[in-house]
């Protein structure tokens, strides 16, 4: 669990983080959102102490992290950032072996370790281990990136728009991927992005930032449903809204018995899905079957868009 | 690469055996000589000035290596950048200084030998080290000072393990660059008599004998082209992690 208590950060006289509170439970994936320069990345540093607050203060679990020396509560935090910072001169293992060796692991141990980080971010070691990370390719860096800031197991991974220089497609499967990881590990992750669709499909909670101010801090429902400023809203884009609440909403509780024409969807996919599909092929029902491919029922054209609108 | 490696070995095989056996060389300065001038300098034995000149160049680049690194380690961390103005000064000033000026005001005080000699090497090769250790050491980008701090590296841990490996190649292109000035400058060591290659030259100008002129030329040149390819070689070998690219 991390508490952020009354955490402001001055340059100069600039405020960049004002008066910010916040509570992130433990194993949570928590989203923080905002436009460019309202103090996100600099609230995220200052978890591991890579910025010092000017005031206020940050416990992660129950401990204030101001007793403990940077580099040591640095080797306990995964970090990951835009632009990867793999070390050129290093391997990809040996990058992945950053904080491992740091804190002094046995050989056999690290190298376990490396391979089946390998492994989870689907690159396979005895091809990838011993390249610079100049010949790999942006998407294979960024995942050697969180691989590396995974490697000591920690309990708590920082992210800072980890995501942003990928491809949409490439991107969806990295969030994919951290969603599992995350589910897997138990691994409690503070994100930043910019983008309001990843904060609404990852996290768990969301807090939105403009200028230095934390504004909203809420699961991505109550953001969705009850913005708490105009600018949560606009942030969000009105027009987008419904699609935005239905993507939040799994299929399950909607399926009705029944029968419907075409393809069939997943049952782990989103309310949103089912209106695009039926809508876009000109169903009033699509029909759902589950991972093993049995047909669940049908969830209709109807249901969703009742689903959509504002609940009161 | 390999023709550079081998054309590298020819050379050294070439300047050994002429080191060895400088008599079997002869009939190839004759011609230079006039009046039947000795063609091949032997007031001393080559390969014990070879040997000198190798060994004053070596010191005053390791020493000037030593200094200027740490020099531009100091000034580049948080607590010693406001010595960055101050340092850039006297590595200039090492450098705009002649070597022969070095050696006029040194004599006085270190008397003649290979101490004012290797003074003036020292001052004069600093400045392309530490510039060239400053470019290397700010060539490390951000991100990636940043992912080292992230990971919990200790500033010693970062300075060894990312900023030095990183900024290797640029350091040791500046140590190239010294160590070749200073082959050919150590020569007018030989002026307050310091034992160098120089001498040769010195005695072939006195006599009016382009044959020892020459072969202690030659030497230094063949010595020069050596340690630049060996050099080279190993900045190649800790930046093989640029090349590569698929
Ligand atoms: N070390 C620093 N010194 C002075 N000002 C800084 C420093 N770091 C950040 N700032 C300023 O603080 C403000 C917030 O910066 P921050 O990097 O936290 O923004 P951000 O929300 O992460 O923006 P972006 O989405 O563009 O990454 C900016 O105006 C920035 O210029
Ligand atoms: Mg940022």
């Amino acid at each position: 669990m991390i508490e952020i208590e009354h955490l402001s950060k001055f340059f100069d006289e600039t405020c960049v983080v004002d008066d910010v509170s916040m509570t992130i439970p433990g194993g949570a994936l928590a989203v923080i959102v905002g436009t460019s320069g309202s103090g996100k990345t600099t609230l995220l540093r200052m978890i591991n102490r890579l910025v010092e607050p000017s005031s206020g203060r940050i416990l992660i679990d129950g401990k204030d992290i101001s007793a403990i020396p940077p580099h040591e509560l640095r080797r306990q935090i995964g970090y990951a950032i835009q632009g990867h910072g793999l070390f050129p001169h290093r391997t990809v293992g040996q990058n992945i072996a950053t904080v491992p060796h740091l804190l002094g692991w046995d050989a056999a141990k690290v190298s376990a370790r490396v391979e089946e980080l390998l492994d989870l971010f689907q690159l396979d070691a005895a091809e990838f281990r011993d390249r610079y990370p100049s010949q790999l390719s942006g998407g294979q860096q960024q995942r050697v990136g969180v691989a590396r800031a995974l490697a000591a197991a920690p309990k708590l991974l920082l992210m800072d728009e980890p995501f942003g220089a990928l491809d949409p497609i490439i991107r969806a499967r990295a969030q994919e991927d951290l969603r599992q990881i995350q589910q897997r590990l138990g691994t409690t992750i503070v994100l930043v992005t910019h983008d309001m669709n990843e904060a609404i499909h990852l996290g768990d909670r969301i807090a939105v930032m403009d200028r230095a101010k934390l504004l909203q801090y809420d699961t991505p429902q109550e953001i969705v449903i009850r913005p708490a400023t105009e600018f949560v809203g606009e942030l969000l884009g009105s027009g987008e809204r419904p699609f935005r609440l239905l993507s939040l909403q799994p299929l399950r509780p909607y399926i009705e018995p029944g029968e419907a024409p075409g393809a069939a969807l997943d049952v782990d996919a989103s309310l949103r899905d089912a209106l695009e599909e039926a809508l876009w092929s000109g169903r009033a029902a699509v029909p759902v079957r589950d991972g093993a491919g049995k047909t669940l029922g049908r969830v209709t054209l109807a249901t969703a868009i009742r689903q959509a609108a504002r609940p009161q | 690469m390999k023709i550079g490696a081998l054309s590298r070995l020819a050379v050294l095989i070439l300047l050994g055996v002429f080191l060895a056996r400088p008599d079997w060389f002869g009939w190839l300065f004759t011609p230079l000589t006039r009046n039947g001038q000795a063609a091949i300098y032997t007031q001393n034995s080559l390969l014990n000035l070879t040997l000198n000149h190798l060994a004053i160049v070596a010191a005053a680049t390791l020493a000037g290596s030593i200094v200027a690194i740490g020099l531009a380690v100091l000034v580049t961390r948080p607590a010693g950048r406001e010595f960055l103005p101050l340092s850039r000064t006297l590595a200039n000033a090492g450098q705009t200084f002649p070597p022969v000026a070095v050696l006029a005001l040194a004599v006085p005080v270190l008397g003649f030998g290979a101490a004012p000699t290797l003074l003036a090497l020292f001052l004069y090769g600093l400045l392309p080290i530490f510039e060239n250790a400053l470019a290397g050491l700010a060539s490390v980008s951000p991100d990636v000072q940043e992912a080292a701090r992230g990971t919990g590296m200790t500033d010693g841990q970062r300075l060894l393990r990312v900023e030095l490996p990183l900024a290797l190649p640029t350091i040791l292109a500046g140590i190239r660059i010294s160590a070749i000035i200073s082959m050919g400058t150590a020569t007018i060591g030989s002026t307050v008599a310091a034992s160098t290659l120089g001498e040769t030259i010195i005695a072939g100008l006195i006599n009016s004998n382009l044959a020892f002129v020459a072969q202690g030329a030659l030497v230094v040149g063949a010595l020069a082209i050596i340690v630049n390819t060996s050099l080279f070689a190993i900045e190649r070998h800790f930046s093989r992690y640029r090349r590569d690219q698929r």
